[in-house]
């Protein structure tokens, strides 16, 4: 066997107090398509910045070439022929493809004339070389995605590169570009260069790649040749975890339909033929990858974004939203993913923060009176725990999970009739996760539809009433309550297989899943091996439960 | 306290060089100087208030000199056409909030970048205005100066009006969803707008009030003198913007007070006087104003950076 090109030996990495890596060992060789596997929030970004000497380990050796190389910084890990190739190439638009190549692989000082000649012609040898029909006098504004990806790699090749990471590459690709790419990797491969493949489409890599690293929380969970496994077993294999957290329980029965999209669409932002329904009292959890068009979906319902196709019917009517300004007439609030730049503004206080949505509500003549701005502010602190030294604070002085709740303050000064919430806890402690649970438990008690987006796979499963998942910008399946995450992720990679049985259980019991159910899954899953037999071990359970 | 320390650090700043003038210099303290101070400062204060409003929006405005100057000279035509006083006031406001909703519709209706649009609205209205007047004053009836009172009544009236809507505007600016909305939409349009609110219109408006308040500077400033000069109001953005940037209105749009540029305000035009009772060559003057603009930006920048880390 090939001596390795790449060798990393428990690694470990945290952020603050979490940990994002723990004794993570990876290994990749010449000639290699490495696939690295794993949900969001696994530690594949992590991962692939270490290697690429974006962050540096707090734990564990980087061998490069069998020699150990400490204090990877970025310059260093170039000059080692690491290449990353990321899902948005970092090219300048206004430049030739000439000129792009030759900024990155020429080392001529500032004053030194420009050979241009010479700077075409390597352009031209090696995009002939990734087989690209690109022009190098082309300007890199008018190249499409997939080209860029191109000239990404002919500045990877160029600079000699012997690993390759690539990001997602194909996450915006048409199948024939695909083709092209997937050509180009082969050849890379039968170089000798070593690929690191990120792809959350599983036939891709099984089309493509010769090894799978699976990862999820932090960890290494397998490393295995791809013949040797199928895609249920790899999927079990990313999802398989503890569900530590215990969420409040589902007591609350749904009433009317609040919300109800009809082969909702947007032609813009690649969402099409969404239909949903929310009723009031129900947390509807919208599962999916990342890029599956949760947020585009919500952005539409908001007017962030405008629907092209097909109904947004609230309360029983059709209506046009034109703008969030309409969203919110209509009732609709949107608790966006980014709190730090759409959620809250950090410049102001707690109180301007949370009477901006309803100045016009609680003061008429558009005069605020501090008193009544104060008294409502101090009552959503009370209500929703919010920890500060008090309401004139501003929000940047708060914790991530506080921030958030003076998102959700906001809306719920609104008093809206939906509420939509985008990754309701990312980044927020364990502590005021839980916290922000009950209380979006509680709204849907009080009557409130929720549409709650989550990348955090135990939290759709614990807090939903009904779980829709997206796949590539339309819903792919609605699962009950009691799904298991095998389900959503199929779902969710477009596996189907799983999706039906699960959903003929719903119909027979509509019931809430129990803390304990979990844990029985949960332990059930978390074995390494691939042994299949926990399978029809868990969904017996499932059936039997009273 | 820790809240408007940048404010109060100002405040100070003119404080200590009241002091110092009042021991080094207390010719310095003599009514009917002060007096003609701050009368000449009022238009300018007007000016600024509505500057500092569009530098919270995140936008600046350089055109208001040259909106003053075309405000300055209306109002000079109508007054020598003998139109009543209490007619050239809102006249001369309206014909400001004209030039200033130009300037909005162009930056919110259009997305251009103010800096561009006001400094090609500032060039356009000035030349315009020369070749109109080819150079020449606008002479005022003798009935128009001092609103036709005293000259000491005169400027009492221009003193109070200028203050009473510095603080009308600064409780404003505290009280009324609408001021809060400038700021929201300084900080973060992007979020203001997922609030409801609508950044175009706000900073729309913003543009408006600052061509308005130009208009009644201008009333303010010609009634001072018994002709109009069509060059008037040179340099009065810098004026404008040096104040709003001195007093801790972060140019960055969101943050600041009002009350700190009308420290700032006071500040710099006190470094005039200040250098003549001090026997200090009055050239320094422009040296100086620049050398507390600097200091000011730094003591931000310092003060962001801390923030940061």
């Amino acid at each position: 066997m090939a001596s390795p090109l790449l060798q990393l030996t428990q690694v470990t990495k945290s952020f603050g107090a979490v940990r994002a890596l723990s004794g993570v060992s990876f290994e990749l060789l010449p000639g290699e398509v490495h696939a690295l596997l794993g949900e969001n929030g696994a530690g594949k970004s992590t991962l692939i910045k270490i290697i690429t000497g974006a962050h540096q380990p707090d734990s564990g050796n980087i061998r490069i070439g069998g020699k150990e190389v400490r204090h990877l910084t970025p310059t260093a890990a170039h000059r080692h022929g690491i290449a990353c190739i990321y899902q948005q190439p970092a090219l300048f638009p206004d430049l030739s493809v000439a000129e792009n190549i030759g900024l990155r692989l020429e080392t001529t000082g500032a004053l030194r004339p420009v050979a241009w000649n010479e700077r075409r012609q390597r352009a031209d040898h090696l995009l002939k070389r990734i087989g690209a029909a690109i022009s190098s006098e082309a300007e890199v504004r008018s190249l499409s995605m997939p080209e860029q990806q191109l000239v990404e790699i002919a500045c990877a090749l160029g600079a000699g590169a012997r690993i390759v990471i690539m990001d997602e590459p194909t996450a915006s690709l048409t199948q024939k570009e695909q083709h092209l790419l997937f050509a180009v990797v082969r050849e890379l491969r039968a170089n000798g260069v070593g690929i690191i493949y990120i792809s959350h489409r599983l036939e891709e890599i099984f089309a493509l790649a010769d090894r799978v690293t699976v990862l999820r929380d932090g960890q290494s969970v397998a490393v295995t040749k791809l013949d040797n496994i199928n895609e249920t077993a790899l999927i079990k294999l990313m999802v398989g975890r503890d569900v530590t957290q215990i969420y409040p329980p589902a007591d609350s029965l749904p009433k009317e339909t609040v919300l109800a999209l009809r082969k909702l669409g947007s032609a813009s932002n690649g969402v099409h033929d969404v239909s949903l329904d929310v009723r009031a009292g129900e947390i509807v959890g919208l599962a999916g990858l990342v890029g599956a068009g949760r947020t585009e979906l919500a952005e539409i319902i908001f007017g962030i974004t405008h629907g092209d196709s097909g109904d947004i019917i609230i309360n029983g009517k059709t209506i046009s939203i034109r703008s969030p300004r309409d969203a919110i007439a209509h009732g609709i609030a949107y608790v966006p993913e980014d709190r730090r730049r759409h959620g809250v503004i950090l410049e102001m206080s707690i109180a301007a923060n949370t009477t901006m949505a309803i100045h016009p509500k609680i003061f008429p003549s558009t005069h605020l009176r501090p008193s009544a701005e104060k008294n409502l502010t101090n009552d959503y602190i009370k209500n929703l725990d919010i920890r500060t030294y008090g309401c004139d604070a501003p929000a940047a002085s708060l914790s991530g999970g506080n921030q958030q709740k003076v998102a959700l303050a906001r809306w719920l000064a609104t008093n809206p009739k939906l509420l939509i919430l985008d990754e309701p806890t990312q980044g927020v402690d364990i502590g005021a996760k839980s916290e922000i649970h009950k209380i979006i438990r509680r709204l849907a008690k009080e009557g409130m539809a929720v549409l709650m987006i989550s990348s955090d796979l135990p939290e759709i499963l614990g807090m939903s009433d009904r779980i829709a998942v997206m796949r590539e910008g339309t819903i792919t399946a609605i699962l009950p309550a009691h799904s298991n995450s095998h389900d959503v992720m199929s779902a969710a990679l477009g596996q189907a297989t799983s999706t039906k049985r699960s959903q003929k259980t719903s119909d027979d019991e509509g019931r809430a899943p129990t803390v304990d159910q979990y844990d029985r899954e949960a332990v059930a899953e978390h074995g390494r091996g691939l042994g299949s037999s926990d399978t029809p071990e868990n969904s017996n359970q499932k059936k039997s439960a009273p | 306290m820790k809240r408007h320390f940048r404010e109060l650090s100002i405040f100070a700043a003119l404080g200590a060089l009241l002091l110092a003038l009042a021991i080094a210099a207390p010719g310095f303290y003599q009514l009917q100087p002060i007096i003609s101070l701050l009368t000449r400062e009022a238009p300018s204060l007007v000016v600024a208030l509505g500057v500092a409003f569009i530098i919270i929006s995140r936008q600046i405005d350089i055109s208001v000199g040259s909106q003053f100057a075309i405000c300055s000279v209306c109002a000079g035509i109508l007054a020598t056409k003998q139109w009543p006083i209490a007619l050239i006031i809102p006249a001369s406001v309206l014909s400001g909030a004209l030039l200033g909703s130009i300037n909005g519709l162009l930056i919110a209706g259009l997305k251009l970048p103010s800096i561009v649009v006001t400094l090609a609205t500032m060039v356009t209205w000035r030349e315009g205005l020369r070749w109109q007047r080819e150079g020449q004053f606008v002479n005022l009836p003798d009935s128009f100066q001092w609103f036709g009172l005293s000259q000491s009544a005169g400027q009492l009236t221009i003193m109070i009006s200028a203050f009473a809507l510095f603080l009308l505007t600064a409780l404003a600016s505290k009280r009324l969803a609408a001021a809060r909305y400038v700021y929201a939409v300084g900080s973060n349009s992007e979020a203001a707008r997922l609030a409801g609110i609508r950044p175009g219109i706000i900073t729309f408006l913003a543009f408006v009030f600052t061509g308005a308040l130009c208009g009644l500077s201008a009333i303010l400033n010609i009634v001072q003198s018994p002709q109009v000069d069509p060059k008037s109001g040179t340099g009065l953005e810098l004026k404008a913007i040096a104040a709003v940037v001195v007093g801790g209105i972060a140019i960055s749009g969101g943050r600041g007070n009002l009350w700190g540029m009308f420290a700032g305000l006071l500040l710099l035009a006190c470094i005039s006087p200040a250098l003549v009772h001090l026997h200090i060559e009055p050239y320094w003057e422009r040296a100086i104003q620049g050398a507390i603009i600097l200091v000011a930006v730094m003591a931000d920048g310092f003060h962001t950076r801390k923030a940061r880390d």
